[in-house]
């Protein structure tokens, strides 16, 4: 498919975290259907700055939809119209002739925006180092084959660990909440047998960081809907089943010691 | 500076026990004393949040950085296919010294036999490591491990998940590293751009950042530093690599005196989507996996304007299967991405734009099923088809080759150590293990066997004479002047005033660096890059338009100095290219080839590595000359028929 597109283009424009932020109205004309998303933006950047206008601010980098740094808010859906497709991936034929496109950063409380389109995503980075590892120290490792792994524990480690911490599971939220993404990183570990030493402190451990950060989840689904990587809903029931397992082990494990 | 400056230090005796042997004869450091030593690691991909988490779990102080906003974004996570390991589960006859002549076969001969074999060695335990963090690796119905086969191996020893084993390998790293900043073992810095390298006396003694957020400058001291900044294919502008991935930490590196080996040594892809137009900002891999089960093919009529699926297999030219019997479409990535430029030029290749050449999977979907394709490949025919709005599992795939990695960098000896003591290199960034040419498989490979298993050792060997000799302190001139020196670099963009973007110098600059020095360079097409570049990087450098502050997140005034550093770059791979009168792995000199259109190595001149110092500003790097020895491999001309 070939052809090019008008849009006319509402783009959140802020300074940086503490600075009011407003929407530019930016005219786009003759973008290639075949362009990504972003390089549409970067059609757009050249553009802006040949007016003297600074470039839009976005967060990009592998642009093959796997390293997570993309992710805005297109027409108020995180990463935009098309199911399973990260913002670098979705392709200017999702859109028509003559639409308008409002283009937001990921919203939450605890995704400060950085500049324009960039937000901080730290947050997820502190629910990993709650626990969010199978401690093995460099070394240490026995044989990989003297610990067998049934491959539908394998299958299903892998379905959660293709999560790319992108954070759209949080934009797309209406509370705010990370379920989706610690679900993910708990569903990889916590089914493995490597991961089992360790899975009830992992599992309350990675669940109160959460908390602090992120808000309530009341099972609304949007964060499936949003994820480029189609995380199933069914690790979150997973995250709630051993977090209340947990609840009680810890406190055991504690009475003892 | 005299020859000892390349001496590579490598360990005496036969090459099987070199490394056991060296192990034992470094200097070890006291776990009590490691606490007293700060190493700087810059880059958090394979190579540097292994060593980061490494080096902190034996004890040591570590500083890491990186420019992303998380640790888990480095590049490494884009690999697709998989990790080689010599580990023999398929009972098919692999062992230690078989990966380690697949290696330095498939460089070429143009790598070093110690470093390659001891690759080997520790590539099982990468495995045994990676598994115990979690990994989630493919596994049959038993549980054990699963494998595939890869181009330039006729053993199955590559180790997957699914299609993302970059991802799942660069998670588990990043997760160890993230117990070790829990731990408070490591000082991440995220967002900090590292924009220069600190020498005093000879010695590496910390870095000059860029914080990415407020624009400050600062610098930090360590004991050593670790570069882990992955590879230079960017400097063709369009490439696999991230947008992001660049040269300048190394490059700084350079210009205070390491030691830049076989720049010219780049890796073309065979299998990329091929480029589309002038706004296209990356190129896309498809897993050079897909070749197990995909056949490569055009028409054999110039004008076959048939759909693909409609072309009899006798209007069919297999150019692979038909030229190399044996390895057929599982030739190693050079001479893939040779043959297609062959046929593509002769005008044979496919698709609206005439790029390409057919990657087709109809056969392995008749006989697996469309479920059995899908469970090994689903995600990359998802990427395909999102890309390019086609469904691979009904028409072939259009495939071109790209660039994709770069086996030069800086020379490092054994201890992965630059030519500037306390300063090292590892995983891409170094030049050490892939010679000519890199057989899949072995990046990620490389870059945790550096990580995990090289460079905890050797560091010890470099820190423990230095106990009790802290670094410069903080307010020594050579940190405050390196620090002006940056800001002063990074400000002047911002003064310039100039006419065009970055980008635009960006892509001018990859357009000559791809057409004469990319699959195929000639004296002609060089010593016109040489002559086009300088003249590219005045006009950018008068001519840059960047606007905003250096106060703040600025994205066009972090790439002006990449770009920046992207120009001298080009400049010494086309000296490089044009110094090498030979064809080797990556590098084809059209003046050097076999009547069938092979490459023709020429070993009794060039057999060694090719070493640049910087000599200054607009003159050629000084080249010294690492000579290679061969005791335990025969070189011979690869033939894959």
């Amino acid at each position: 498919m070939s052809g090019t597109l008008d849009l006319r283009l509402r783009i959140w424009r802020q300074d940086g975290p503490g600075a009011p932020g407003a929407f530019q109205d930016v005219e786009a004309r003759g973008i290639p259907a075949d362009a990504s998303f972003l390089e549409m933006l970067d059609i757009v950047n050249e553009r802006l700055l040949d007016e003297g206008i600074e470039p839009v601010t976005f967060a990009h980098d592998c642009r093959e939809g796997i390293c997570g740094t993309c992710g805005v808010m297109i027409n108020g859906r995180a990463h935009g119209p098309e199911r399973a497709t990260a913002t670098c991936q979705l392709h200017m034929r999702s859109f028509a002739d003559g639409d308008e496109i409002v283009v937001e950063p990921f919203r939450a409380a605890s995704f400060p925006v950085v500049k324009d389109l960039m937000v901080d995503r730290q947050a997820f980075d502190r629910i990993i180092e709650a626990g969010g590892y199978i401690s093995a120290p460099t070394g240490s490792a026995p044989d990989a084959n003297e610990t067998p792994v049934p491959k539908e524990a394998a299958d299903f480690a892998m379905d959660a660990a293709a999560c790319i911490g992108c954070g759209a599971c949080v934009a797309a939220c209406p509370n705010s909440a990370a379920q989706l993404f610690t679900a993910a990183k708990l569903g990889h570990l916590n089914v493995l047998p490597q991961g089992q030493p360790e899975r009830w402190r992992r599992t309350e451990a990675l669940v109160e960081t959460m908390e602090e950060f992120f808000g309530s989840c009341t099972n609304h689904g949007e964060c499936r809907e949003a994820c480029p990587k189609e995380i199933s809903l069914d690790f979150i029931a997973l995250l709630n089943r051993d977090y209340l397992k947990a609840k009680v082990k810890n406190r055991r494990l504690a009475a003892r010691a | 500076m005299n020859a000892a400056a390349l001496d590579a230090s490598v360990p005496e005796g036969p090459l099987a026990d070199k490394w056991d042997n060296h192990k034992f004869s470094l200097d070890l450091v006291n776990p009590n004393n490691k606490r007293r030593f700060e190493v700087i690691v810059v880059g958090t991909g394979l190579a540097g949040a292994s060593a980061a988490a490494s080096l902190a779990e034996l004890g040591y102080r570590v500083k890491a950085f990186t420019f992303h906003d998380s640790a888990r974004r480095a590049h490494s996570i884009a690999a697709q296919g998989g990790i080689n390991a010599a580990k023999n589960y398929r009972n098919d006859g692999d062992s230690v010294f078989r990966l380690f002549y697949d290696t330095i076969k498939g460089g070429d001969y143009r790598s070093r036999e110690a470093n390659v074999y001891r690759l080997a060695q520790v590539s099982a335990n990468i495995i045994d490591q990676c598994a115990a963090q979690g990994v989630p690796f493919a596994r049959e119905y038993g549980g054990l491990l699963a494998n595939r086969s890869f181009g330039g191996a006729q053993v199955s020893r590559t180790f997957y998940a699914r299609g993302q084993t970059g991802q799942q390998l660069l998670l588990g790293a990043y997760q160890a590293l993230a117990a070790q900043v829990a731990a408070g073992k490591v000082a991440l810095h995220t967002r900090s751009d590292v924009l220069d390298v600190v020498v005093k006396d000879g010695e590496a003694c910390g870095i000059v950042v860029r914080d990415l957020l407020t624009g400050e400058v600062r610098a930090h001291r360590g004991h050593a530093v670790v570069l882990a900044t992955g590879g230079y294919s960017n400097v063709y502008y369009l490439s696999t690599n991230a947008m992001n991935c660049n040269v300048t930490a190394a490059w700084r590196a350079y210009r205070r005196g390491a030691a830049f080996a076989n720049p010219c040594y780049t890796q073309i892809h065979p299998t990329c989507i091929p480029a589309g137009d002038e706004f296209q900002s990356k190129l896309t891999l498809m897993s050079e996996s897909l070749r197990n089960d995909g056949r490569i093919w055009v028409p054999r009529r110039m004008d076959d304007a048939r759909s693909p699926e409609t072309i009899g297999d006798a209007d069919r030219y297999y150019y692979l299967e038909e030229k190399y019997p044996s390895f057929g479409n599982l030739v190693p990535r050079d001479v893939a991405s040779r043959n297609a430029k062959t046929v593509v030029d002769s005008g044979m290749g496919v698709g609206p734009l005439r790029n390409g050449v057919y990657l087709d999977f109809a056969d392995v979907v008749a006989r697996d099923g469309e479920q059995a394709v899908r469970e090994k490949y689903g995600n990359l025919f998802d990427m395909y088809q999102r890309i390019t709005g086609e469904d691979p599992y009904r028409a072939p795939m259009r495939i071109y080759p790209a660039v994709h990695y770069t086996m030069g960098g800086l020379w490092v000896d054994y201890n992965l150590m630059t030519t500037i003591p306390g300063l090292f290199a590892v995983g891409e960034c170094n030049f050490s293990d892939h010679g000519a040419n890199r057989l899949g498989a072995s990046a990620l490979m490389q870059g945790l066997a550096d990580g995990y298993f090289v460079l905890p050792y050797t560091i010890g060997g470099y820190l423990a004479p230095r106990l009790g000799r802290p670094p410069p302190p903080a307010d020594d001139p050579v940190f405050s002047e390196a620090v002006a020196a940056v800001a002063d670099r990074t400000r002047r963009w911002l003064a310039v005033g100039g006419t065009r973007s970055v980008d635009h110098y960006h892509r001018e600059l990859g357009r000559i660096v791809w057409d004469h020095c990319g699959m195929a360079r000639s004296r002609a097409g060089l010593e016109k890059a040489l002559s086009e570049i300088p003249a590219l990087r005045e006009e950018f450098r008068a001519d840059a338009k960047v606007l905003g502050t250096a106060d703040g997140v600025n994205q066009a005034l972090e790439k002006a100095n990449r770009v920046d550093d992207f120009m001298e770059l080009a400049e010494l791979m086309a000296q490089d290219a044009l110094h090498r009168e030979e064809s080797c792995g990556g590098h084809f000199r059209t003046e050097h080839q076999t009547p069938e259109g092979e490459a023709l190595r020429d070993d009794d001149n060039f057999a060694y590595a090719a070493a640049y110092f910087w000599p200054g500003p607009d003159r050629p790097g000084r080249l010294e000359r690492e000579p290679l020895e061969f005791e335990s491999v025969t070189p011979t001309r690869r033939s894959y028929k």
